[in-house]
């Protein structure tokens, strides 16, 4: 009996554990290094505290307010490492800022919530665009450098030299944690916004997967959005950023047939898609739109909107999703985006514009893109060039990486 | 830079192949290897056939020795290779991650050795 208690005690810290360390870890670590600038030091020290907690909140019960008991914790310790450094003149302002007697010390009250700097911090134009999403996804959301790794197809130690690495340069090259200047945010905040969007790609693409690792990141993505706009709530683009992934989240469970195929969105059924997200999506749009400030984000969420109407209309109306696309262009030509205006022009006004369309992209452009290939193969087939349209389902399936995809395309090509 | 894509199968994944050469997974690895020469970055590589055909020679104090089989006796066994010219390891693993070697068994992606050491073998 008193062995059974005793586990039940053990399980319940653990989950408040990891609830606390999955809510908190981004404010715990923003509010730990924006002052030292040092990331790394402040990581170590939060996962010291989550190890000194699991030792004492079973024996000592669980502490009335675990955050600051985690803060305070990771506070002593990171105090411990700067003396160590024996740099004590240089971080004298430091260990004042993180002393007991600082005011902020009475966290009865609460902290500061500096994970807005956090987040732009990750996304600096001083650190390397392809590090921005991993940066976030470790030191705001306590992602473990492995996970991240997989994600990216990275080998684990790489990756973990890649953060560590980055993370010098963010102690070191003289980042500054601060909110972005109004004349700087625009693009500050595209940067931010684009490497969330990057970390739901991955878990988009990787749902194939047989483990869970990129619906988890898809999840953490939406996390991420939900966390800058609750910190930035005036930002037509990050509600548009949100909306555009509650769309495309509220069909996945339509992107599978029970036997595991491959669904293609025109062949969803509307029915299995999620009502409470396309309706939470759609509420986010119509806010964004209500600013008057257009963007990226909420076009393409807008998009995603034009889809998901197929559920009360039975239709797609093919000509505004092309208007849309054709904005979308003119402010941001990316290859994705123009495949994406391509075949929904062959879906508006046919397959030789929408051939023509695709043609319109430069040749060496395409030739890793497997969308590209996939679109242009199954117009070829439509316009009867049977051919050259086996030819192109070739390229699509030898660039295809999921299986289920690739079969999709395999028994196309037929 | 030049890699190699080592593609290992288990005893099932090699009996799946087909010997009348009609492997459901045929059409992958053809358009694959089409998508690696398009995209310029093919050098070589083939299909190997099952391990038990393997024959394994050394010589110990200069005896000979035949060994029937292959080298190691793992679960998992060489079932191919593909040599890839490539700027940079993220590449070739981006094209290991797109292999069909990758979704039935498993791709391991190895630099080739520096090119100076290779000429010393090649004179």
């Amino acid at each position: 009996m008193k062995n059974d208690s005793q586990e039940d005690i053990q399980s319940a810290v653990g989950r408040t554990i990891e609830r606390v360390a999955r809510e908190s870890y981004g404010r715990l670590v923003a509010y730990l290094s924006v002052h030292t600038h040092d990331l790394a030091s402040a990581e170590d020290a939060l996962s010291e505290a989550l190890v000194s907690a699991l030792k004492a909140w079973p024996r000592d019960g669980l502490p009335q307010n675990p955050e600051a008991w985690l803060l305070t914790a990771a506070r002593h310790s990171l105090i411990d490492v700067i003396r160590h450094q024996r740099v004590v003149v240089a971080s004298e302002p430091t260990l004042a800022l993180l002393g007991e007697n600082s005011p902020e010390a009475n966290l009865s009250a609460g902290f500061p919530d500096e994970r807005l700097k956090l987040l732009f911090v990750c996304a600096h134009p001083a650190i390397d665009p392809a590090m921005h999403t991993p940066l976030m996804l470790q030191t705001v959301l306590g992602l473990d450098a492995a996970r991240i790794a997989h994600a990216f197809l990275v080998p684990p130690k790489t990756m973990g030299q890649r953060l560590v690495r980055a993370k010098t340069k963010i102690r070191d090259g003289g980042i500054r944690f601060e909110i972005p200047q109004e004349r700087d945010l625009p693009e500050r905040l595209e940067a931010a916004l684009e490497a969330i969007y990057a970390a739901f790609g991955i878990g988009w693409d990787d749902m194939f997967g047989i483990d869970q690792r990129g619906r988890d990141l898809a999840e953490e993505a939406i996390w991420l959005a939900r966390v800058l706009l609750q910190l930035m709530p005036g930002e037509a683009e990050v509600q548009g950023l949100l909306a555009l992934m509650l769309h495309c989240e509220a069909r996945r469970p339509a992107r599978r047939a029970l036997d595991g195929r491959y669904v293609p969105l025109s062949e969803q059924d509307p029915k299995q898609w999620s009502l409470p997200l396309l309706e939470e999506a759609e509420r986010h749009l119509a806010e964004a739109s209500k600013r008057g400030r257009s963007g990226r984000f909420q076009l393409e969420a807008a998009i995603q909107s034009v889809h998901a109407e197929r559920a009360h209309t039975g239709r797609t109306d093919w000509a505004a999703i092309a208007l849309f696309y054709e904005q979308l262009v003119r402010i941001s030509p990316a290859l994705g985006t123009r495949v994406g205006y391509a075949a929904a022009v062959a879906e508006a006004a046919g397959p030789e514009a929408g051939l023509a369309a695709l043609e319109a992209i430069a040749r060496d452009a395409e030739s890793h893109y497997q969308p590209y290939w996939a679109v242009r193969a199954h117009l070829l087939q439509v316009l009867g060039k049977t051919q050259e349209a086996s030819d192109a389902y070739d390229r699509a399936v030898g660039l295809a990486e999921d299986p289920a995809g690739r079969e999709f395309l395999l028994q196309k090509r037929r | 830079m030049q890699f190699a894509l080592m593609i290992y199968h288990t005893p099932e994944e090699f009996a799946m192949r087909a010997n009348d050469y009609n492997d459901p997974h045929l059409g992958a690895w053809r358009a694959y290897h089409k998508a690696l020469v398009e995209a310029g970055v093919y050098v070589g590589g083939n299909a190997l056939e099952v391990p038990e055909t393997g024959t394994t020679v050394r010589l110990k104090e200069g005896k000979r020795r035949v060994q029937d089989g292959p080298y190691a006796e793992t679960k998992e066994q060489l079932a191919g290779f593909i040599i890839l010219e490539l700027p940079s390891v993220d590449a070739a693993l981006e094209w290991a991650a797109r292999c069909p070697g990758a979704s039935i068994g498993a791709v391991e992606v190895r630099p080739l050795a520096p090119e100076a050491m290779r000429r010393g073998f090649t004179g």
